[in-house]
């Protein structure tokens, strides 16, 4: 699989957010996609199984979003930066998988076009009611890093980074859309070729007699022998030791696990991204994220503009949720709002990160449209009553 | 045990001490994983013993060779052949492998698994991977139960047979996975037991170098669990009650009625039922195009209208 010249689209498009994403993980170096189509995710499938065949890519619909899954982790382990883009239900499927790829610590990118649940639910219409699935959705304790898009430009921005991110820490990175930003149709400026940077996972540094497929140095990240480099590799879902043998006792469970957990969390740099607006002076802070941080900049605004004094914190990665840059943000204010497109998943990180220091006022949906900017506004006049905690 | 050190039982006084054999596979055997999970009788690793002697007559370079397994006694093999190895999860290490190949056309994959994990949660990955012709050899260790959870009932145990989940007999019916494999598209196809180490590795070697989806059924004793629940005994006893009830496919030797050799892809009759003939050999060589094959054909005639255009 060898990329071709001249395979990245440049300038300035007019394209669904679903096809930015898709054009930012081939400007991002992925050439491969394993997928099976959903609503509404299915337009990433149909851009990637256009765009790939003509640009040394693969593509492959598979049975099922476990295959799916499956094939992405295996494309990666031997070499190829891989992807696959469902929906809700596609993306339950996929969490036993998932969780390989934290364990195995294989980089890939898996998009959820996030719509109404639970189960079949709204197919067609907005949710952002799987946040806490991408946080915990697989068995076992793991550290997920997960990007939210508020709009197609930064759905193309945030998966190219995705990648990047996935790479460098060796990890599955998810980026979190959601059907409105999937669906919307907007202006994108993508750069010219090479002009971004990705990172590359790390190949080893050592010779195949001298390799230990889990040494980590001091960013706690293994280098990544691929498949037919001659370096015999063993890769297991089994609790592991350094070289990756299995080892199923409580000693080589806490030399493995918290050493995982930590090569995320340590490396915030890596990946952490928000937008703050009008934080300085705030009375109240609105955090939102995905196409509902599209409304609350709206609101924000639209207090400003009657004099109340509100602030915006969007955070571009929720997970892990970018928690000293929102006490930074939330330094003025002692009220904060939270609204999302489901009964409140991220308010209760937001309510843990606050505690004893705001009080936190929740805007919830049940799903089937975006929360407005209105909706917002008036709860940030209601924060206000609210007496602060501090 | 470390393969130099294989006890055999003989104790030499210490003058007479031999130097330590080698085992012949020590090359392709990885000696930090030993000794092996596999209980005594178990035929996994006459089986992985086989399949590594047929990779080696069939000249497949050893970095090029990727093997993908899932969960279970016989996905264990990926611990011990030193190869680029991966034990991904139940039933799913056929979309894994597909990856592999797919994203490195060089390298030759196989997938290891057992009866469980390959038909009964992996099913429909199976189907699909064959339907494709997938460039892909799987081999499937059928023990008729799942050995490593302590012998419960799955998709190949024969009706009738006894499991710790049919204390009473198996009510349901076995899928019969040659028969299987030929339906769904797969360009070779073949089952021998672990009693036919000779013609298993032989068959391993001429599959290796067959291009398309490709799928070895090796049937292979269980004795503390399958073998103990039937009146089998032990490891030596299922080879004796193979050596009993085998029949050749489309050998002299002639099959067991009603089962007549109907040529490629037809396996009425091959069915494994207990204390039955059990037909053996290689029921399907056929060639079409691989799913790349296919992909690349589209590609190049996509191209070639353009330019025509």
């Amino acid at each position: 699989m060898s990329a071709e010249k001249g395979t990245v689209l440049t300038g300035s498009h007019f394209m669904l957010g679903d096809q930015a994403c898709a054009e930012g993980a081939i400007y991002a170096g992925c050439r491969f996609f394993a997928g099976y189509p959903i609503t509404p995710a299915t337009e990433i499938a149909e851009r990637m199984a256009e765009r790939l065949p003509g640009i040394g890519g693969q593509y492959i619909q598979m049975e099922d979003e476990i295959g799916s899954i499956a094939a992405v982790l295996g494309a990666s382990v031997a070499g190829a930066r891989a992807m696959t883009a469902t929906s809700g239900p596609g993306f339950s499927l996929m969490q036993e998988n998932l969780g390989l790829g934290f364990m195995m610590e294989v980089p890939c990118v898996v998009v959820d076009v996030q719509r109404g649940g639970p189960s079949t639910g709204l197919p067609t219409s907005v949710g952002q009611q799987d946040m806490m699935q991408a946080r915990f959705g697989s068995h076992g304790d793991y550290a997920s890093i997960a990007y939210s898009p508020s709009s197609p430009q930064e759905a193309f921005d945030l998966t190219l980074e995705a990648f990047g991110s996935a790479e460098r820490l060796r990890t599955p990175v998810l980026v979190m859309m959601d059907e409105v930003v999937g669906h919307m149709r907007e202006r994108v400026v993508i750069p010219q070729e090479g002009q971004r940077t990705i990172s590359s996972r790390r190949l080893p540094s050592v010779a195949p007699s001298e390799y230990r497929p889990y040494r980590v140095g001091e960013d706690l990240v293994p280098e990544m022998a691929l498949a037919g480099g001659g370096f015999s590799v063993r890769m297991t879902g089994l609790t592991h030791d350094e070289s990756g043998r299995a080892v199923t006792n409580p000693t080589a469970q806490a030399a493995l696990l918290p050493r995982l957990l930590r090569k995320v969390l340590e490396n915030r740099a890596v990946y952490e991204r928000y937008e703050v607006r009008h934080v300085e002076d705030a009375e109240v802070l609105v955090v939102a994220y995905g196409i509902t941080g599209r409304a609350a900049i709206g609101a924000v605004e639209m207090a400003r503009a009657k004099g109340m004094r509100a602030g915006l914190f969007r955070p571009q990665t929720v997970w892990p949720f970018p928690g000293d840059a929102l006490l930074r943000a939330a330094r003025s204010a002692r009220r904060i709002v939270v609204a999302e497109i489901n009964m409140g998943q991220v308010a209760l990180e937001v309510e843990r990160l606050l505690a004893g220091k705001c009080s936190v006022v929740r805007v919830t949906s049940p799903g089937g449209t975006v929360i407005s900017p209105e909706r917002i506004l008036e709860a940030c006049g209601r924060a206000r009553e609210v007496p602060a905690r501090r | 045990m470390t393969p130099d050190t294989v006890d055999d039982g003989a104790r030499p006084v210490e003058a007479e001490r031999a130097p330590p054999r080698r085992h012949p596979l020590e090359s392709v055997l990885r000696s930090d994983a030993l000794p092996h999970i596999w209980c005594p009788g178990c035929g996994i690793g006459v089986a992985l013993g086989a399949f590594l002697q047929g990779l080696e007559r069939a000249g497949i370079p050893q970095e090029k060779r990727v093997i993908v397994s899932g969960i279970g006694c016989s996905s264990r093999v990926v611990y011990y052949a030193k190869t680029d190895a991966y034990h991904t999860t139940h039933g799913r290490a056929i979309p894994f492998a597909t990856g592999v190949k797919l994203a490195n056309p060089s390298l030759h994959v196989t997938v290891f698994a057992g009866d469980g994990d390959l038909f009964a949660i992996g099913g429909n990955h199976f189907i699909h991977a064959a339907r494709r012709n997938m460039d892909l050899l799987v081999v499937c260790i059928n023990n008729f139960n799942y050995g490593m959870t302590g012998g419960q009932a799955g998709p190949t145990t024969p009706h009738d047979a006894r499991t710790t989940t049919t204390p009473n007999g198996n009510f349901e019916v076995p899928f019969n996975l040659p028969q299987l494999a030929a339906a769904v598209g797969a360009v070779y196809v073949a089952r021998w037991t672990t009693l036919d180490v000779r013609r298993l590795r032989d068959c391993f070697a001429e599959a290796a170098v067959k291009q398309g989806f490709r799928f070895i059924e090796v049937l292979a004793p269980c004795p503390v669990s399958f073998g103990k629940n039937n009146d089998i005994g032990s490891g030596l006893d299922e080879m004796d009650y193979y050596r009993g009830l085998e029949h050749i496919w489309g050998s002299a030797g002639g099959l067991p009625a009603p089962v007549e050799w109907r040529g490629n892809g037809d396996l009425t009759g091959t069915d494994i039922s207990l204390h039955r003939p059990i037909v053996v050999g290689k029921f399907v060589d056929r060639a079409r195009p691989t799913f790349s094959d296919n992909y690349a054909a589209v590609i190049a005639k996509t191209r070639a209208e353009k330019k025509g255009a």
